[in-house]
């Protein structure tokens, strides 16, 4: 029984190291960031500090960054869901921008008719899931038929979504008069998702993101699809011998994650600028890639992250007025933050590997 | 050359891979270094050949101690190993590999070389073609051409390891022959193995390995029993060979052909009855491998019908073979048969047959819990696979199967695995075939497919023989066929 023992040792070493790693990471990062700021001639303390004051100063900056929240929450768990079945599902973006042009376009085709306001939006956000969800199977397609791998296919998807946008703006649904980059007529505020009183932040849209959270965990821990996403994500050829049908459930990945980054960007034209505008994405689905990243398939621990991404997000808006520094910084120590968690993982498994080696008792001596 | 070992000592992490080995091997004689998986043979071989150091220890070559850092090194002191699968470089001629490897000179010097190489080889009665291409050898004539090449670097002391995987009856007599004339011109010879037989007829001496341990160093006569239990620390039976009384038909192939860019397998016609065992022979890649992937559905015929049961399955996915009871297990347990990452309970949960949409993990756990008892799997249900022996990735395969099962295809099911592993699973098997389980498997070992096949088929680049009664077949005859001789003319379904 040396075998089992040896195994269970190594969870339990795995369990206490992994925190560690994490906010080794975290320091890198930031100490990166600092020496960027150093640099530019920036005092980094004063520049955190206005992070966190713009991010948390008042009830109205901590509203902003749970607007910037809901979305990024569900892109994060919709990438999640693709990540578990191995794939890279850089289309989100475009999955969010074509969520939109469908609210976009059931708002406009309804906004006439006399179908009671909360119908309206609630057919509005279906069509907006319907079309993320067109556009993830199209990657997918792409994918599973035509072999082209999901990252090209996304990123291709991903810039005709972004033309689909402007083609929009600009030609069949412009502004009486000239089309603007500031987007499409607003709609009325009967046809806008209510908010808090004298705030952005929507209610429902915080519970949407927060109960697709509460879905994916369970989906990916508790059901039987979730273990088979995972079988396929970490080896297709074994599952599909172990009666898993693998293309199935990669296109179901991609279905599902593309319903909840629609979901985004319905909640982005229905709750957030009720119209449709250029970067109706706002990045959210790049983000949410990084978040994912982050959180190594874990949808728990997407809530706190992605409110610290957001945070940041929110957070560093105050930074050209204040410090006269670009307000990107917070994409700096996002992608800093990444750049280091994936280095930090890859010395992790070299020591994990290390160990786990140390672990086996029969086939260390197997191996050339 | 006299090979001293002193105190060797080695761990990797946990593990104590070699605990105090002390051995000595004068000049002229052949060492059998015996145990089973994990005992540390290899590990010790490696440590002797400079593949990896020892923490501890002393190595001395006729009594001065040296420091041996790389592979490189241990050639320079006259220590050669040839490994279990040969290194050598496939699409290249017999002559270039023969020249790899030697030091200093821009320009090889290739005729100088070849009359080396053929004066070498008359003297150990190799018949090999310096300007063959390597991947035509069979693994018994890449075996001589490493000893040449090793000898002609100027080894004084040969490592062999597990030399007689895969190689025919009368390869492994030449391979003999060549090895006691090396220690009568007083070379030193190792003879890495786990095979009783092969040890018992060749060595004189034999150590015994076990958990690190150096058990024993024993001299003729040798007693069996003794050498089994030194290695395992009891006795284990062999398996008898029990015939299968034939029962309904499980598989029918109709002049099954199939291909792929390499190979050609024109018109197979078989008949296999439940319960019953065909082992496919051949040296790897004679289109066993396709064969048996067309039979499944994971390539698709390109000629003929596959029957299993009544139903008609030509061209039919892997899916739905499998849910007509057939299941393939594949050679590389990590790549395609495990997922790793995906501890034991995740994996019997995957294979399950329930419908369910959420999965119930309490039962999940005492399933894993009850089939690793069952099938006598070292390891926890919270064991990530991929930390798992060979030999219990194995187990752990077979108790993820389905039951009942008609058909059973296995690659290699025993490959890597100690002779304890091996009766185990074969045990298993033979339980799931006296319910009626048909079984083809693909082995390149000889022993393994005469001793649990009813009947054989041998292919060799893309001929099949027709099915052979395993009870009339011998090594040696089989070693031939394998080897492309004593084939009928026209080939009877080739």
């Amino acid at each position: 029984m040396e075998g089992s023992k040896g195994a269970k040792l190594t969870a339990k070493t795995i369990k206490w190291i992994s925190p560690l790693f994490q906010a080794a990471a975290f320091l890198l990062a930031l100490s990166f960031t600092t020496l960027i700021l150093l640099a530019v001639g920036a005092p980094p303390g004063q520049a955190y500090l206005n992070i966190l004051k713009g991010a948390f100063g008042n009830t109205n900056s901590i509203a902003n960054v749970l607007v910037v929240w809901a979305p990024l929450l569900l892109t994060t768990v919709g990438v999640l869901i693709t990540f578990s079945a191995g794939l890279w599902n850089i289309g989100v973006e475009g999955q969010v921008t074509l969520g939109a042009i469908f609210t976009t376009w059931v708002l406009r085709l309804l906004q006439e008719s006399a179908l009671p306001p909360w119908l309206i939006i609630l057919l509005a956000m279906l069509a907006g899931m319907l079309g993320g969800a067109l556009w993830a199977a199209l990657a997918g397609a792409l994918k599973t038929f035509g072999g082209v791998n999901e990252i090209f296919g996304g990123l291709g998807l991903n810039f005709v979504a972004t033309a689909l946008t402007l083609w929009l703006i600009f030609g069949p649904w412009k502004r009486p008069g000239t089309g603007s980059m500031s987007g499409t007529l607003p709609f009325p505020e009967t046809l806008w998702l209510p908010t808090l009183s004298g705030l952005r932040l929507s209610p429902w849209a915080l519970g949407l993101a927060l109960l697709a959270v509460v879905v994916v965990y369970l989906m990916l821990r508790g059901t039987r699809f979730g273990l088979r996403l995972k079988a396929v994500g970490k080896n297709m050829r074994a599952a599909y011998l172990l009666g898993v049908p693998t293309w199935q459930h990669m296109m179901a990945s991609f279905l599902l994650c593309g319903l909840l980054a629609g979901l985004a960007g319905a909640l982005q034209v229905t709750a957030v600028y009720h119209r449709l505008i250029p970067s109706i994405s706002s990045g959210y689905g790049f983000l949410g890639l990084l978040v994912a990243m982050l959180v190594n398939y874990q949808a728990v621990w997407a809530v706190p992250v992605a409110l610290f991404f957001a945070a940041l997000n929110i957070g560093s808006i105050q930074l050209p007025i204040v410090l006269r520094l670009d307000s990107s910084l917070a994409g700096v120590l996002q992608g800093l933050l990444v750049l280091s968690v994936l280095l930090v993982e890859g010395a992790r498994q070299q020591i994990m590997k290390r160990l786990r080696l140390s672990d086996e008792s029969a086939p260390v001596e197997e191996r050339p | 050359m006299d090979v001293a070992l002193y105190d060797i000592h080695k761990t990797f992490g946990r593990v104590h891979a070699n605990v105090g080995i002390t051995l000595s091997v004068p000049a002229g004689t052949i060492q059998g270094i015996l145990g089973e998986n994990g005992a540390g043979k290899s590990t010790l071989m490696k440590v002797l050949s400079g593949f990896i150091r020892a923490d501890r220890g002393e190595i001395r070559l006729d009594g001065r101690p040296v420091v041996i850092h790389s592979p490189s090194d241990a050639i320079r002191h006259g220590i050669g190993m040839l490994h279990q699968d040969p290194l050598d470089f496939p699409p290249m001629r017999v002559i270039d590999n023969f020249i790899l490897g030697r030091k200093g000179g821009l320009l090889p010097g290739r005729a100088a070389a070849k009359r080396d190489f053929r004066a070498l080889a008359d003297q150990f009665g190799f018949s090999l073609d310096p300007d063959a291409y390597v991947d035509t050898l069979t693994v018994g004539e890449r075996q001589q051409l490493e000893i040449l090449r090793l000898l002609w670097l100027g080894a004084r002391v040969l490592i062999f390891d597990e030399p007689t995987t895969g190689i025919s009856a009368a390869q492994k007599e030449k391979l003999f022959a060549a090895l006691r004339l090396l220690a009568e011109q007083g070379r030193t010879v190792l003879f890495v193995s786990h095979k009783l037989e092969d040890v018992e007829g060749l060595c004189h001496k034999i150590a015994v390995l076990r958990q690190g341990y150096l058990v024993g160093d024993v001299r003729p006569p040798y007693k069996t029993a003794q050498l089994v239990e030194m290695m395992f620390g009891k006795s284990v039976a062999m398996g008898e060979r029990q015939p299968a009384k034939p029962g309904p038909v499980a598989l029918r192939l109709e002049s099954l052909s199939v291909e792929d860019d390499r190979l050609k397998v024109r018109d197979v016609s078989l008949t296999v009855h439940k319960g019953e065992v065909i082992g496919l022979a051949g040296m790897e890649g004679s289109g066993q491998g396709l064969f048996m992937r067309a039979i499944c559905g994971l390539v698709r015929p390109t000629g003929g019908r596959v029957w299993v049961g009544d139903q008609d399955l030509t061209g039919r996915s892997y899916l739905a073979h499998k849910r007509h009871g057939v299941a393939f297990l594949p050679a590389s347990r990590l790549e395609e048969g495990l997922v790793p990452g995906l501890n034991l309970t995740e994996h019997f949960v995957l294979a399950e047959e329930r419908r369910s949409f959420f999965v119930d993990w309490n039962a999940g756990r005492s399933l894993a819990r009850q089939r690793i008892l069952d099938f006598n799997i070292r390891g926890a249900p919270e064991t990530p696979v991929e930390s798992l022996s060979g030999g219990n990735q194995q187990r752990a395969l077979l108790a993820l199967l389905r039951v009942p099962l008609d058909l059973l295809l296995l690659e290699h099911p025993t490959r890597g695995l100690d002779i304890e592993s091996t009766i185990y699973i074969w045990s298993k098997l033979k339980e799931r075939c006296a319910q009626g389980m048909a079984v083809l498997f693909i082995s390149s070992d000889l022993e393994e497919i005469l001793q649990y096949s009813d009947r054989v088929l041998v292919f060799f680049s893309g001929r099949v023989t027709p099915p052979l009664e395993a009870a009339d077949l011998t090594t040696d005859r089989l070693g031939e066929l394998i080897g492309g001789k004593g084939w009928p003319e026209k080939g009877g379904q080739g």
